[in-house]
């Protein structure tokens, strides 16, 4: 437990990625099995003590701590681990801290009643720190900013390997992981990933920038609509008397299954397939915020289920039937999947269709007449390419329509976190409305804090701190005078802004420090461009 | 000690100005001016300029005499335990280990000891006179700390970070935020303590306090002051500022700092990691809970008066350990600074 709390609570206040990383590598470099597997399935959301769950410590702390000092102090500390491992008065004892191998054997082999008091005597062993740990790994969901495509990249960087390599075996893999470490420290084999319904590291598209266009021949490219949901891969396998193993995966190889049950159901296919998770209705994308509602919850609800239902559009194939067809070429690939889909004709699914042209001049006016629902631009794919993990620079460009722009006036500052703690980086904009009381009057329509070079940064801040007009914690409020062109994707209702609409991707488009405040833009043009 | 004729709030009352020793007419730590000010320590929100008579330790005189000038007032110095009869009210000052100079107001009048002891202290501080416990009837407590989750470790644990984290990376700057008064003078005392005898980097604003506590015999060794050393010296090198520098223009200065606060709020650290800290130091001026507790038990007084800082959970395990507490509902102390 020792390394592992000094782990954990130095990724706690570790704000930068990569000293994250050395941080992971370091724990991966320096601690034995199989505690490390353990932390390894900790972290990447793997650990499973069904015993061990937050009722029983909370039970627990009630047989040492008041119960209205436990709730005040809940209520004041915000994190139920921390709560717990802070107020715990332990008792003297002669135990040493657990070591994570010896919490995972002990839990997993006790009776539901025998483990309150294993983690008694633990808590008891252990120091503050210890026992925030020890919560954190017992009681699951550590969220402590590591995911688990990081804690992947760190053992990658560690072994000196390509993180695609530990995505190919991944799934097959189960806690500790003790075949995982022996072939990364080369003194085992590398582990058999074909059993499994594993991820196949995606293929990813580089920005098309206008001047590239010019170089590209057209003949070369394939067309198709860039849609606007999530990027998700299906992958059946075939297991005895005609069943399957089914998982679906985001782009980051990130599980998300249990999110979609209504499309598992139908994927009683051997193959793994790329293509885009949106919600439709009646025949129609839904903007892309519909289908956040399904996202990051843990529980779907029937009526989720029916509100936003799920659907996916594919638009390439990997592996048919247990062959690999990442290396055929786009073109053949293409066939195999409408041979596929001719074949299986799966419910909730379709082809994404192929957007013929001839030259650029065309696609370009169709690139821009699209405005309709779910569609974000055009991908192009070059016709001769294979399928490589990873964002080879050439294949494979996604080009999005313009930008959509508005002038909209600072109101609000906030400082920006690590390199930029002391920059007022962050900002909330507004757009005029008539107001109640007669005139106009500035609504907050959307936050960017991207889109600056660092000597117009500087300059901003330096601007802020001479306008302010009122602070609230972090937050400085400004005279309503400059004025910034943002650029968004698109824009859409929303209950949860005042203004009654929230922009797709706002970012800082240009600073116009020439430009008055009264000639900003108002609300009623946002609204109009509200795609319904 | 002979039994009280009368109930201890109606001769020590809460005021709008603070708390206010009625037959003495005098107020300790009042939040705006008075006639006649009691001052238990140096910090802004219990030492306010503008009263016409303050009577106060020598120490916290001096703080206020840099802090303020000569908007202090007249000034009546009091040694500790040197008890002075004021209006018929017996008052004498005992030390109360939070910083240089703090006491706790002692007041005696017609056989009821009432303690107002500011804020205070349980452990060691080579900077300042450790807390005496002084029994009383009542005894009035803050709560900064009062919540159960709040166990200051070992200091010694606390500078060793700083001191590995150098190690660790000794290309940057270890900017450690600490408040101006006391805490910036402790942690310099204990780095020196620990052996660390390279200068230590200071901001401007520190610099007073630093050079009267040097003055008054407290040993800090090389100090700096930042704006006079350049990037590259200040590499691998410990700097102290107030805690809101490091967010500030000032902290550009530093070559790729990370950055430290010592405060007792640093035990959490949701806390820590709000306010973007990547080394939090658990160092505090004021008592955890155990010494809150420890500190109520001490005294055998059977009245308690909360004055500030979590004062619902104090209260409750004060009733729990059988004694009558009540919040002061005080307003205008500050929690947020140690």
């Amino acid at each position: 437990m020792i390394p592992f709390s000094r782990l954990i609570d130095a990724l706690v206040f570790m704000p930068s990625r990569n000293g994250k990383l050395r941080l992971l590598g370091q724990y991966f470099a320096t601690t034995q099995d199989p505690d490390r597997g353990w932390a390894l399935a900790a972290l990447t959301g793997n650990l499973d003590l069904p015993t061990a769950k937050p009722a029983m410590i909370r039970e627990l702390a009630r047989t040492r701590v008041d119960a209205d000092l436990l709730g005040w102090s809940y209520d004041y500390v915000g994190d139920f681990a921390e709560t717990i491992a802070l107020i715990w008065p332990p008792k003297p004892t002669n135990r040493a801290p657990p070591t994570l191998g010896e919490v995972v054997a002990d839990i997993t082999g006790a009776k539901r009643s025998e483990t309150p008091a294993i983690v008694e005597a633990w808590l008891d062993a252990c120091s503050a720190d210890q026992r925030f740990a020890l919560l954190k790994l017992i009681t699951g969901g550590m969220r402590i900013g590591v995911s688990a495509r990081m804690a992947k990249t760190a053992l990658a960087e560690w072994a000196g390997k390509d993180v695609n390599e530990i995505e190919e075996v991944w799934h097959g893999l189960e806690p500790p992981y003790a075949e995982l470490f022996e072939w990364l420290e080369g003194t085992g084999e590398r582990p058999d990933p074909d059993h499994h319904a594993a991820f196949r590291p995606l293929m990813l598209a580089n920005p098309l920038e206008a001047a590239d266009i010019a170089a590209l021949n057209a003949a070369d490219y394939r067309a198709e609509w860039k849609w606007d949901g999530i990027r998700v891969q299906l992958v059946g396998k075939a297991r005895e008397l005609g069943t399957f193993e089914r998982r679906i995966y985001s782009r980051s190889g990130d599980e998300v299954t249990r999110v979609f049950p209504e499309i598992v159901g139908l994927m009683n296919f051997d193959a793994v397939l790329d293509g885009e998770m949106l919600v439709l209705r009646d025949g129609e994308v839904m903007p892309f915020n519909e289908l956040q509602q399904r996202l990051n919850r843990k529980i779907v609800t029937a009526k989720m289920l029916s509100q936003y239902p799920a659907f996916v559009r594919l638009y390439d194939i990997l592996a048919d039937n247990g062959e690999d067809l990442r290396r055929l070429s786009f073109d053949e690939r293409r066939a195999r999947l409408e041979a596929w889909y001719a074949r299986m004709h799966p419910d909730r699914m379709d082809l994404s269709p192929m957007v013929p042209f001839t030259d650029w001049a065309e696609l370009t006016a169709m690139r821009e007449a699209s405005r309709e629902n779910g569609i974000e631009g055009l991908m192009l794919k070059r016709g001769d390419s294979t399928y490589v993990p990873g964002r080879p620079k050439g294949p494979w460009f996604k080009w999005k329509r313009g930008a959509l722009t508005l002038d909209c006036v600072m109101m609000y500052a906030q400082r920006g976190h690590g390199k930029r703690s002391s920059f007022y980086s962050d900002y909330t904009f507004g757009c005029w409305r008539p107001a109640e009381q007669g005139g106009l009057e500035l609504v907050p329509v959307g936050k960017a804090y991207s889109g600056f070079t660092d000597e117009e940064l500087l300059r901003i801040d330096r601007w802020v701190r001479a306008h302010t007009t009122n602070r609230f914690g972090p937050v400085r409020e400004v005279e309503q005078e400059l004025v910034m062109e943002l650029a968004f994707d698109s824009v859409h209702p929303s209950t949860r802004h005042k203004s009654g609409v929230a922009m797709r991707f706002p970012r800082v488009h240009r600073i116009r420090w020439d430009k008055p405040a009264n000639e900003a833009d108002h609300l009623e043009t946002l609204e109009k461009l509200i795609v319904s | 000690m002979p039994i009280a004729h009368q109930k201890p709030e109606s001769w020590v009352r809460v005021t709008p100005q603070g708390l206010y020793v009625e037959p003495g007419q005098f107020f300790i730590d009042p939040t705006r001016p008075v006639e006649r000010a009691v001052v238990t320590h140096g910090h802004a929100d219990h030492a306010r300029p503008g009263n016409k008579h303050v009577l106060a330790t020598p120490g916290t005189l001096a703080i206020m005499r840099t802090r303020y000038g000569d908007g202090i007032g007249a000034t009546q110095a009091l040694d500790y335990n040197a008890p002075i009869q004021v209006n018929g009210v017996r008052l004498w000052l005992a030390p109360a280990g939070h910083v240089l100079g703090s006491a706790q107001a002692v007041v005696e009048w017609q056989g009821c000891r009432v303690v107002v002891s500011g804020d205070y202290k349980r452990r060691f501080d080579p900077t300042c006179a450790p807390f005496e416990v002084v029994p009383c009837d009542v005894f009035v407590t803050e709560a900064t700390f009062g919540l159960p989750v709040f166990h200051h470790p070992p200091d010694s644990g606390e500078i060793d970070k700083v001191l590995r984290s150098l190690t660790l990376f000794p290309e940057r700057a270890h900017l450690i935020g600490v408040y101006a008064l006391g805490k910036c003078q402790r942690v310099i005392a204990l780095l020196r303590r620990s052996g660390y005898d390279q200068p230590i980097y200071i901001h401007g604003a520190l610099a007073a306090l630093c050079a009267l506590y040097q003055q008054l015999g407290v040993e800090l060794g090389d100090l700096r002051l930042a704006s006079e050393a350049s990037k590259d010296e200040l590499r691998g090198q410990i700097v102290l500022s107030p805690p809101a520098a490091s967010a500030d223009r000032w902290s550009r200065r530093l070559p790729d700092p990370i950055t430290a606060v010592a405060s007792g709020w640093m035990r959490v650290r949701q806390r820590a990691r709000q306010r973007g800290v990547e080394l939090p130091l658990v160092i505090s001026d004021h008592a955890d809970w155990d010494e809150l507790l420890q500190t109520i038990d001490g005294v055998a007084a059977s009245e308690i008066w909360v004055t500030h800082g979590r004062e619902e959970a104090l209260i409750h395990a004060a009733g729990l350990m059988g004694k009558r507490a009540r919040a002061l509902a005080l307003v205008g102390y500050e929690d947020d600074e140690d």
